[in-house]
């Protein structure tokens, strides 16, 4: 049994007089301790839906989310609001991905570490400061104790990041979701920040959710990769297969459009056509047909299901041959 | 002159970094290079000073009936300015500077009483609004919304004429009651808005009790509009009290020195002194103006759009 096993997590919104929108469609994935599993895909695929489920943070009206979310055999979908509250910061930890706008900006940062300490692990508040200095110290905050009395907007992006992410491993949560946590960052301060994760999930051997559009990160990262496409996972593999030898058209799209250092010179990047407004919903045929240069007839008629096989599970009926290059544009 | 103004702001901008650099100082330092913010708060607290010490700087007693005044005091003639009595006197001889200055202390405590109780009463009401949501919320607000779809005047109005007889404390409660929904109004809406920022989400993430999320995390992000709104209202109340006593809904003492009823009782001596209506009603525009200023500088200054 996996530490958290998702199964077949559906997300509907509905909000009256409009149609039902189903943002995660049967998502099915499982992470182990010290195991970083990637959700990638564009935006509105459904990534932060999914980890807001998990975390049982969803808004209390206006959605239905089905399946279930098993962590450590309980499934978290059936607590209810006190269980959960006990769980979240103590078993399940969250990482945002504005730090900014994710602190509060009225109180020092010192009070928002130990706010956690004291909730989950009754600490005193003097006992919890001494925690909190050395919980800042570990995630390469300098003069962490000057830090606790400094308000957010002092600290820089990639500090307010670090505070962030000790504040979410401050009780040593088993499972930490990390939704984008370097995008609102420099290029160089997001590799610190995604070594710095790195070294933490390794150390204190905490399952790690990495959510991301940005496939450097997941190869940097992820042990396994779940590709979303309009909500459903197109394709399922391990770093490596997926890298080396990716088979969904749409995965195979976006590694094609990221600059590669080992990539010929002259090579040229090539972006996937249209955008995720394009998504048509998937009960007729495929969602990514209308953008996919691999797309056949049946495609647009019968929806692909997720096929599982030895190194990948996918989604598609006319996957990418291996070792077929960087898909050509098509003419329209 | 420019060099003296740059001087003047670092000057300005070390005062603040003293002081710390939380988000409030950050506000008080730019307020202090705002020239809007500066003359509204030397309005406010001059007023503030003058109505303190008013009765220990009067010159004369503002009750007090003066032979010196009543000698020539006839329907079509009121005296003005002599020794010993700096704007002359009113319709019934009385030292009319004096009273002018007293009448500020009237104001100030009429206007600080009204803002203090609808600021209570609606900071409940929004609070519990923006705090429980759901049908809390949606009955709270439409009795604020049946409140507020009263224009203030005539709702202060109808309360000062329910009191059997005017006072001042009448007064004080027809203004609060009209403040009341605007304070629960804006309260709630912060309180909405914050409820959906990133950082009470990320609080929620933690685990962190309903109470402390509502406490720590909602609440004190949701004050800065309460405190522009108050700096307006004081502005507001010392106009719609100053109005009841001038429509004879306050206290009916004629003796007293309170400027909506000065105003009110030299209605018929337009003619006769016009300074009678003319200095009461300054005071009245110059206050009102001075807290505006103050109330519209600190909006400007706590708005987060204007943070560096
Ligand atoms: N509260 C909500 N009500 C209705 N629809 C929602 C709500 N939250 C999200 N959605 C929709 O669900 C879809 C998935 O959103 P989600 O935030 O999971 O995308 P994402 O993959 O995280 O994208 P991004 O990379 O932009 O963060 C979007 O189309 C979004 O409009
Ligand atoms: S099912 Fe068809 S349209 Fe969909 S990704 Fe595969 S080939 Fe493309
Ligand atoms: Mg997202």
């Amino acid at each position: 049994m996996a530490l958290l096993e998702v199964r077949d997590l559906r997300v509907v919104f509905q909000r009256r007089g409009t149609e039902p929108f189903t943002a995660v469609d049967g998502v099915s994935f499982d992470v182990d301790p010290g195991q970083t599993v990637g959700l990638v895909g564009e935006s509105g695929c459904g990534k932060s839906v999914t980890s807001l489920a998990i975390m049982g943070l969803l808004p209390s009206r206006g959605n239905k989310v089905t399946g279930s979310v098993r962590f450590e055999g309980t499934d978290l979908l059936t607590l209810n609001d006190k269980e959960m509250r006990n769980r979240r910061g103590r078993d399940l930890g969250m990482v945002f991905q504005d730090p900014l706008s994710s602190l509060n900006p009225v109180i020092p940062i010192g009070l928002q570490v130990t706010e956690v300490l004291e909730r989950h692990r009754g600490m005193s508040r003097k006992a919890a400061m001494v925690e909190a200095a050395d919980l800042l110290g570990r995630v390469g905050i300098p003069d962490p104790q000057r830090r606790l009395s400094e308000y957010p907007h002092q600290l820089s992006g990639g500090m307010r990041q670090r505070a962030l992410i000790a504040i979410a491993l401050a009780c040593r949560p088993r499972l930490l979701i990390a939704d984008e946590p370097t995008t609102a960052l420099d290029v160089t301060i997001q590799a610190q920040i995604l070594a710095l994760l790195k070294e933490l999930v390794r150390d204190m051997g905490t399952a790690l959710i990495m959510i991301t559009h940005d496939l450097g990160v997941v190869a940097g990262l992820c042990d396994e990769v779940n590709v979303l496409y309009g909500g459903r996972v197109v394709e399922k593999a391990a770093r490596y297969p997926l890298f080396a030898d990716p088979r969904h058209p749409y995965t195979h799209g976006l590694l094609a459009s990221i600059p590669r250092l080992d990539g010929a010179r002259g090579e040229k990047l090539v972006p996937i056509k249209g955008s995720v407004a394009d998504n048509i919903p998937w009960d007729h045929g495929c969602a990514f047909a209308p953008r996919c240069p691999n797309a056949l007839a049946v495609c647009r008629e019968v929806t692909p299901e997720l096929e599982a096989g030895d190194v990948r599970s996918l989604r598609c009926h006319n996957p990418v041959l291996p070792g077929t290059p960087a898909a050509q544009e098509v003419p329209a | 002159m420019t060099s003296l103004l740059k001087r003047k702001q670092q000057r300005v901008d070390a005062l603040a970094e003293s002081a710390g650099t939380s988000l409030a100082a950050d506000a008080v330092r730019r307020m202090l290079r705002s020239p809007v913010a500066l003359i509204g708060a030397f309005l406010v607290l001059l007023f503030l000073v003058l109505a303190i010490i008013a009765p220990f700087i009067a010159p004369k007693d503002p009750y007090q009936r003066y032979p010196e005044l009543l000698e020539d005091l006839r329907p079509d003639f009121i005296p003005g300015p002599m020794p010993g009595f700096l704007l002359g006197g009113d319709e019934l001889g009385r030292d009319f500077f004096s009273r002018l200055l007293v009448g500020a202390q009237q104001s100030l405590i009429v206007g600080v009483g009204a803002t203090l109780i609808g600021l209570v009463l609606g900071m409940l009401i929004g609070g519990a609004a923006g705090a429980f949501g759901g049908w809390v919320d949606s009955w709270l607000m439409r009795f604020t919304d049946i409140m507020l779809s009263i224009p203030s005047l005539l709702l202060a109005i109808s309360i000062a004429a329910l009191a059997s007889r005017g006072s001042q404390t009448t007064v004080i409660i027809a203004v609060a009651v009209t403040t009341v929904p605007i304070f629960a109004r804006l309260l709630r809406g912060a309180m909405l808005a914050q409820r959906h920022s990133d950082h009470v989400l990320a609080a929620t993430a933690l685990g962190v009790r309903r109470r402390t999320v509502v406490f720590r995390h909602m609440l004190p992000n949701s004050l800065g509009p309460v405190i522009v709104q108050s700096t307006l209202t004081l502005a507001t109340a010392i106009i719609e009290a100053a109005s009841l006593s001038f429509l004879g809904l306050g206290d009916p003492d004629p003796s007293r020195a309170e400027w909506g009823l000065m105003l009110g009782n030299s209605q018929r001596y337009i003619d006769v002194k016009p300074e009678l209506a003319f200095y009461p009603a300054i005071a009245i525009i110059i206050v009102a103006l001075g807290f505006t200023l103050l109330g519209e500088s600190l909006r400007e200054a706590l708005d987060p759009k204007n943070r560096r």
